[in-house]
């Protein structure tokens, strides 16, 4: 990325008394409550953005923890039961030297939301202190948690294929278990989470300061 | 329903300047021109990429990518052989996987992520976008459509979905042999169109595009 890192010293929509459209870009008087060209609804921030961001976050944090310590799959060979949570599947990969797909699974499984509960709440808090900011490096974090949390999604997409493919008689049959539902409710809750930051006020902090 | 009206651009001045939607500072797009692409001079976010025929192939990449989706949906997917056994799976299949008490909900977000969504995101981007081709004016409802479109680009995961076939698939290494149906290859197809036309469609250009005429 050739991003110069200089600050611009440029006018904000807001400094000028104007509202931009998050969506298509386009700028209208200050008191315009919709896009005339979008149609979006128009807020010079979104003033309860980091509100939204926590009440999303504790809902996916909540849900990650039972879709650890529960069951992802449910397997019965030859009528003998096993289940494995989400580490287990990766331990499972492991064993079997399957060392590239078991980092996939754990990547996208432990990594990206772990990384991203860390994230977001770092990116909240600093926010909300205000003082000292690097917004650059703030906004490129939040590109990165906004682009990459929807990857963690693979680990239900298995389960779903396993579950429907594995069925053998009494040879061998896949089960998803409750663990399953509870990721994926994690995963859409962190991407609300994320969602609802409005990337504009990393930058107010940082006028706030010059 | 309630009828919108028809999509413009804000008068005057104004009409000149776009506001980077990331970090709100004020550009002028007088000048922008055809392709090039312009990026925010503070935090680098796109502002515009219009490029000849982007919206010839985007038509193009959405059709296609309709096209295939109803080839994944109506063949079968995947199949598996271990001890005399076998058993296929279409991709009907592995939504139902989940149907049945608790996991009936898991299986319609499985619908809705790796089918519905995606189709009803294409479906709105060739209604609000295909007229243009053609020099028409665009549609009634075409901004209502097209907005829908960028919203649900999230929500459509259709090669997270692939991602997640191809780590089943290591699983099931040791236990069967496994055999790719026609659904395999055109969902696998269909994952690399919608990555293409995403990969060149520039959201804020396609809205001067409806307003303009
Ligand atoms: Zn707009
Ligand atoms: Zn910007």
């Amino acid at each position: 990325m050739a991003v110069a890192r200089k600050e611009v010293t440029g006018l904000t929509a807001r400094a000028a008394g104007l509202v931009g459209c998050l969506h298509c870009g386009s700028v209208w008087p200050k008191d315009t409550s919709r896009c005339g060209l979008c149609g979006s609804a128009l807020t010079s921030r979104r003033n309860a953005s980091l509100q939204h961001v926590w009440a999303w976050w504790w809902a996916g944090a909540i849900f990650y923890i039972p879709a650890n310590l529960y069951p992802m799959l449910r397997t019965s060979l030859f009528g003998q039961e096993s289940s494995s949570t989400i580490l287990g599947g990766v331990l499972e990969l492991v064993k079997h030297g399957s060392w590239f797909v078991a980092f996939v699974v754990f990547f996208a499984s432990i990594m990206i939301p772990v990384g991203k509960f860390i994230a977001i709440a770092y990116l909240a808090t600093v926010i909300r202190r205000g003082g000292a900011i690097d917004s650059h490096s703030l906004h490129k974090l939040h590109e990165v948690v906004e682009f990459i949390g929807r990857w963690s999604m693979i680990d239900v997409f298995v389960v779903a294929v396993l579950s429907a493919l594995v069925h053998l008689a009494f040879v061998v049959n896949i089960d998803p278990g409750v663990a399953a539902i509870c990721f994926a409710l994690s995963v859409v809750f962190t991407m609300l989470s994320a969602l609802s930051f409005d990337p504009r006020i990393i930058y107010d902090v940082a006028e706030v300061r010059e | 329903m309630i009828q919108e009206p028809p999509p413009t651009v804000p008068t005057g001045d104004l009409a000149e300047l776009v506001a980077c939607p990331q970090c709100d500072l004020l550009h002028h797009v007088g000048n922008v021109s055809e392709d090039a692409s312009s990026r925010c001079k503070r935090c680098g976010t796109v502002l515009f990429a219009p490029r000849t025929g982007a919206i010839e192939r985007l038509v193009a990449l959405a059709l296609g990518a309709l096209v295939l989706m109803v080839v994944a949906v109506s063949f079968p997917f995947l199949q598996m052989s271990a001890s005399g056994f076998s058993s296929k799976a279409s991709v009907f299949d592995t939504i139902s996987a989940f149907t049945g008490g608790l996991m009936a909900p898991l299986s319609l977000a499985t619908a809705a992520f790796i089918i519905l969504l995606p189709v009803l995101r294409l479906c709105a981007l060739i209604y609000a976008v295909g007229p243009l081709l053609f020099g028409r004016p665009p549609v009634p409802g075409a901004a209502t459509s097209f907005r829908l479109a960028s919203r649900l680009k999230p929500w459509s995961m259709a090669e997270i979905f692939m991602i997640g076939v191809a780590v089943a698939l290591v699983k099931m290494m040791g236990m069967a042999s496994i055999g790719f149906g026609t659904a395999f290859w055109a969902f696998g197809f269909l994952v690399i169109l919608v990555t293409a036309m995403d990969a060149m469609m520039c959201e804020r250009t396609i809205w001067r595009l409806l307003a303009k005429r």
